[in-house]
């Protein structure tokens, strides 16, 4: 027998060429394509009176300028609003070119194409654009005030409002025997692929179709959209994902205006058009996340058990919600966490602001609802005296309780119900790992030397593998090859290997046999995408799918030639052999040969299966192709689950702040991560690593720096503070395998995890170690000796616990 | 709108320089950075770009064995040195087999039928899953190609510290710090230098 792979933590088969310089990312190709650059507004508001490009036009190598004015067709259009819902009831999306008015600093206004990238920046910048300045709406306290309105259409700056409530939240909050309430903030951060976007189209007059590449998280979405656009058939459009530098969700978005105009540029020059964004064009034009205030009110008892809880929050959503309210819809329904709240009301606002557009990034909408819910879980445990973990035991959902319902409407539109996960079982496993019980004494020890030490905790659940569904399909090429193709793409997850792994496995070859292509609508049409950590969920399902039809396929044909039952038949290696009796065999190879009855013999494998080629006794009543077959050895599946299913987390960190400079240092940071079976553990790690990383950024240096014009000050890896080895602490991880009833695989997504908690738990563990409530985050060094200061001076109440602490305002934990 | 058709361009000069060791020649304007120079003129895509402001490091080569931020050269100021990229790390020769993957020597054959060895870095960064996306990673190869070169033995803190000027997105540096470690082990395993 093989080696099982599902579940090896095999290498990964995309690397040799990795490493070897022999990737072929976005800008690798097209070398011979003329180059686009954009001029965008430096204005964060304002209404465009004149372009002049008289200055530009005659430099040597410019070939076209483009305005708003020359767009044509659909192309003038707004872009489309990807994912309408009821709630949004003021929709907004920005156009390819703007017309007239600007909304934010880096919406593209003119567009030029050069024989090279650099005389396309000359020209842009010998654009003259006037611009008459508008007032301008930054933060979510101008945005709820409304004084300056971002669009006129959307009166207070409110794009959205909904309101989902289970029971009474205030009469149960009313009655219970304690209340609390907090307000909280969380900033701006952005998804920062190393890679930024990017887009090559190549026109072909002869065939009139467009073959577009471009560095996305989703080929058929952009396909589908530039059809769109551009007026042209599907057929005629083909969208290829190269190897892509990473995604982190600000490449699901789509279509970006480039990614319409280079190939609507393509086919009017009838010349090859490339676009490369450069870090700047990133941080301006591209997309952020997070921010967002939050207005927590709950009613506990005395062990801590939540009997009411209503959120009410503001998010920012910045000029143009394109891609919906994803984003605060998954915050106000994976904010509960592990946790049954008796009753619970949520309501947002999605506020416009004039900065750049939020769509989800990593985590999308949950790292901001885990620092809500968890904020609240310390605050009711400090109120009570009672130990944080045990505030959240009193909450957890229990292993009986699944599948749990928590009778809210989720992302994907679907009830929002649990099928699995052991939350105390994670917890103790936590607590373990961390030394939570033994932290006392090491922080008395800190203490004697002077040191202040805190520790923190985090606990999530976030929902993966959304639908509606993805596809696979296989094919065995008379060599014994094993072609699999996926439409969803990849940034780096290591599809190559994972989806090898199981092809492996249920078909019975060697991985060196299989080559998985995702992301080319070539090869594969029908996807949704990769994001919402469903890649393996969807994909892996939908692929072992397809390979258990060709492996049915398969035994049926070499049944037939040897004359054995199907169900007495296994695939080992590559070979379709009798059980009990490995002599009687034929390789796979050959019965991808024998599956395709041919005419021509084209190599020596191909002449058995021409018409001449048989020897023995043949049925002439029977077709060459037996009724209800195919030629070819090769099968497809698809998956589409009635359901997210729900991976799970809880991450613990201990943090030293200094007493003098308020440095924060992370000493140890511990994870428990529950991802049902892993396919690959060592991938699954480096997701957990990377996704931590992220979070510790988010934590305490990441954030977007707007001024009150909406210039986005540190719009460059200067000035945008992302970490690098030297800020992230090393991750101790243990895994919890509860696997998912909902599909074969047991499978839970893993991309995210690793983010989601880490805001929640770094201000956990710094609260710990201050003794005052931290409410509002990233956290730096001098916020966080402001915020000493203030507490010094009475203005932030002391945290009430045991006897560190002075009691304080019963009903108030924040300042 | 305008759309024309000009062929005045600015002007060339010819730069030459020894790239993985073998002497190239090509033209480009004096602005040209040396990071576009490999990549485009050269066609040598291995090295990246990921900030164009030498912040990230993904465009980090080798110049006469010393780590160079490419995209804050300009691609004249290389003239006549010795410059490495990712795409020269590895031994190639051509061979025929297949000679995959045992003990610590990967060959990988390419589609020309070149059969390559990996560098000790490349090895370890396979084996420690040291690369997610592979954006960074070209940067990470040749920093870390030169540190070992002084540093053939670090600790993990000293393997921290040597990574700590090139950004990653996707690693969260963990297994980078384990491949920095093992490419030492594996270059004394081959008794020689990585
Ligand atoms: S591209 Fe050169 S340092 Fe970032
Ligand atoms: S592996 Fe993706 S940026 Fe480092």
């Amino acid at each position: 027998m093989t080696t099982k792979m599902f579940g090896a933590p095999v290498q990964r088969r995309e690397d040799p060429r990795l490493v070897s310089g022999n990737g072929r990312y976005l800008d690798d190709l097209g070398q011979d394509a003329l180059a686009a650059a954009f001029v965008r507004s430096p204005y964060a508001h304002a209404r465009i009176l004149d372009i002049d490009v008289t200055n530009a036009i005659d430099i040597p190598g410019v070939i076209a300028i483009y305005t708003h004015e020359d767009l044509d067709g659909n192309t003038t259009e707004r872009l489309p609003l990807l994912i309408p819902h009821p709630a949004l009831t003021n929709p907004m999306t920005a156009y390819c070119l703007s017309p007239d008015v600007v909304k934010h600093v880096g919406e593209a206004v003119a567009m030029v194409v050069a024989t090279d990238r650099y005389v396309a920046e000359d020209a842009c910048e010998r654009i003259k654009v006037d611009y008459e300045q508008l007032p301008v709406v930054v933060g979510l306290a101008k945005s709820r005030a409304a004084e300056v309105l971002v669009h006129v259409e959307a009166p207070g700056n409110v794009a959205a409002h909904m309101v989902q409530e289970v029971g009474d939240a205030a009469a149960a909050i009313a009655s219970s025997p304690h209340q609390l309430t907090l307000s909280l903030q969380i900033e701006r951060s952005a998804s920062m692929p190393m890679e930024g976007k990017g887009v090559y189209a190549r026109w072909d007059s002869d065939e009139q179709s467009i073959r577009l590449y471009s560095s996305t998280q989703t080929s058929t979405g952009v396909r589908a959209a530039v059809a769109a656009k551009l007026g042209m058939p599907l057929a005629k459009v083909e969208c290829i994902a190269p190897d892509v530098g990473g995604g982190f969700g600000v490449k699901i978005m789509h279509p970006w205006p480039e990614e319409v105009l280079i190939p609507w540029a393509a086919r009017r020059l009838d010349a090859e058009v490339k676009w490369v964004e450069d870090r700047r064009e990133h941080f301006i034009s591209s997309a952020h996340e997070r921010a967002q205030l939050q207005d927590v009110e709950v009613g506990f008892d005395d062990t801590g058990r939540v009997l009411g809880l209503s959120v009410k929050f503001w998010h920012d959503n910045g000029a143009y919600t394109p891609y919906g309210i994803i984003v605060p819809i998954i915050t106000s329904t994976q904010l509960l966490g592990p946790y049954k709240p008796g009753a619970y009301r949520v309501e947002f606002f999605s506020m416009y602001t004039n900065t750049v557009m939020v769509t989800p990034y990593r985590g999308a909408g949950r790292p901001q609802g885990v620092f809500a819910m968890e904020r609240t879980m310390d605050a009711i445990a400090d109120y009570l005296g009672l130990d944080r973990t045990d505030v959240r035991s009193a909450n957890f959902i229990q292993v009986e309780d699944m599948p749990y319902d928590h009778g809210l409407l989720f992302q994907d539109g679907r009830p929002l119900m649990y099928d699995s996960g052991d939350f105390p079982a994670s917890l103790a496993k936590l607590k373990a790992l961390v030394g939570w019980d033994d932290f006392a004494a090491y922080r008395a020890q800190a203490e004697a030397e002077g040191r202040r030490v805190g520790l923190g905790i985090g606990c999530y659940v976030e929902g993966t593998g959304v639908g509606p569904y993805e596809g696979g399909h296989i094919q065995v090429e008379t060599s014994g090859r094993v072609n699999v193709s996926t439409g969803l793409t990849s940034q780096g997850q290591g599809h190559q290997t994972v989806f090898a792994q199981i092809v492996a496995d249920e078909l019975g070859v060697p991985i060196e046999s299989v080559f998985v292509t995702t992301g080319d609508t070539r090869r594969f049409g029908y996807a949704v995408g990769t994001f919402a950590s469903r890649a393996a969920v969807m994909s892996g399902n939908a692929i072992a799918l397809a390979a258990r039809n060709v492996r049915e396929k398969a035994l049926r044909i070499a049944g037939e030639a040897l004359e054995v039952d199907p169900g007495d038949l296994e695939i080992v290696d590559g070979i379709v052999r009798v059980k009990g009796d490995p002599e009687s065999s034929i390789a796979l190879a050959t019965v991808a040969v024998m599956s395709n009855p041919l005419r021509y013999a084209f190599d020596e494998s191909a002449k058995a299966a021409t018409q001449f080629a048989h020897t023995g006794a043949m049925d002439y009543s029977k077709p060459p192709v037996a009724d209800g077959e195919e030629p070819g050895l090769e099968g497809k599946g698809y998956y589409s689950p009635t359901q997210a299913t729900f991976a799970n987390g809880m991450h613990a960190a201990i943090v030293e702040t200094d007493p003098q400079t308020a440095e924060i240092k992370i000493l140890r940071y511990c994870v428990i991560h529950d991802c049902g079976r892993m396919i690959n553990p060592m991938i699954v790690e480096g997701q957990v690593h990377g996704g931590v990383a992220q979070g510790v950024g988010g934590a305490l240096y990441e954030r977007m720096v707007y001024d009150d014009a909406g210039q986005l000050l540190n719009a460059s890896f200067m000035d945008f503070l992302m970490p690098y080895a030297s800020e992230v602490p090393h991750v101790e991880t243990d895994h919890l395998e509860t696997p998912s009833p909902l599909n074969s695989l047991g499978i839970k997504g893993a991309g995210e995890a690793g983010t989601i908690p880490v805001s929640a738990v770094i201000a956990s563990a710094i609260e710990d170690a201050e003794g005052f409530p931290i409410t509002s985050m990233p956290i730096s060094p001098d916020e966080l000796w402001n915020l000493r200061r203030q507490h010094a001076e009475g203005l932030i109440p002391d945290l009430r616990r045991g006897s560190r602490t002075t009691s304080n305002s019963p009903t108030s934990t924040n300042a | 709108m305008s759309e024309i058709l000009r062929t005045d361009l600015e002007p060339l000069v010819e730069i030459t320089m020894r790239v993985n060791g073998v002497k190239r020649t090509a033209a480009a304007p004096t602005r040209r950075l040396l990071s576009d120079f490999l990549r485009h003129e050269l066609r040598l895509t291995g090295t990246h770009v990921g900030c164009e402001h030498g912040v990230c490091g993904a465009c980090t080569v080798l110049i006469d064995g010393t780590p160079m931020r490419s995209c804050l050269m300009f691609a004249v100021t290389a003239q006549d040195h010795e410059i490495t990229t990712v795409e020269g790390l590895a031994e190639s020769f051509e061979e025929s087999g297949t000679g995959a993957g045992t003990g610590t020597r990967t060959g990988t054959r390419t589609d020309t039928g070149i059969t390559t060895t990996m560098s000790p870095v490349q090895q370890a960064f396979i084996e420690c899953h040291g690369l997610q996306c592979g954006f960074c990673t070209p940067g990470f190869l040749t920093t870390i190609t030169a540190y070992l070169k002084e540093n053939p033995d670090p600790t993990e803190t000293e393997a921290r510290e040597a990574i700590s000027g090139n950004l990653c997105r996707c690693t969260g540096y963990q297994n980078i710090v384990k491949s920095v470690l093992r490419a030492a082990e594996i270059a004394n395993e081959r008794g020689e230098r990585a």
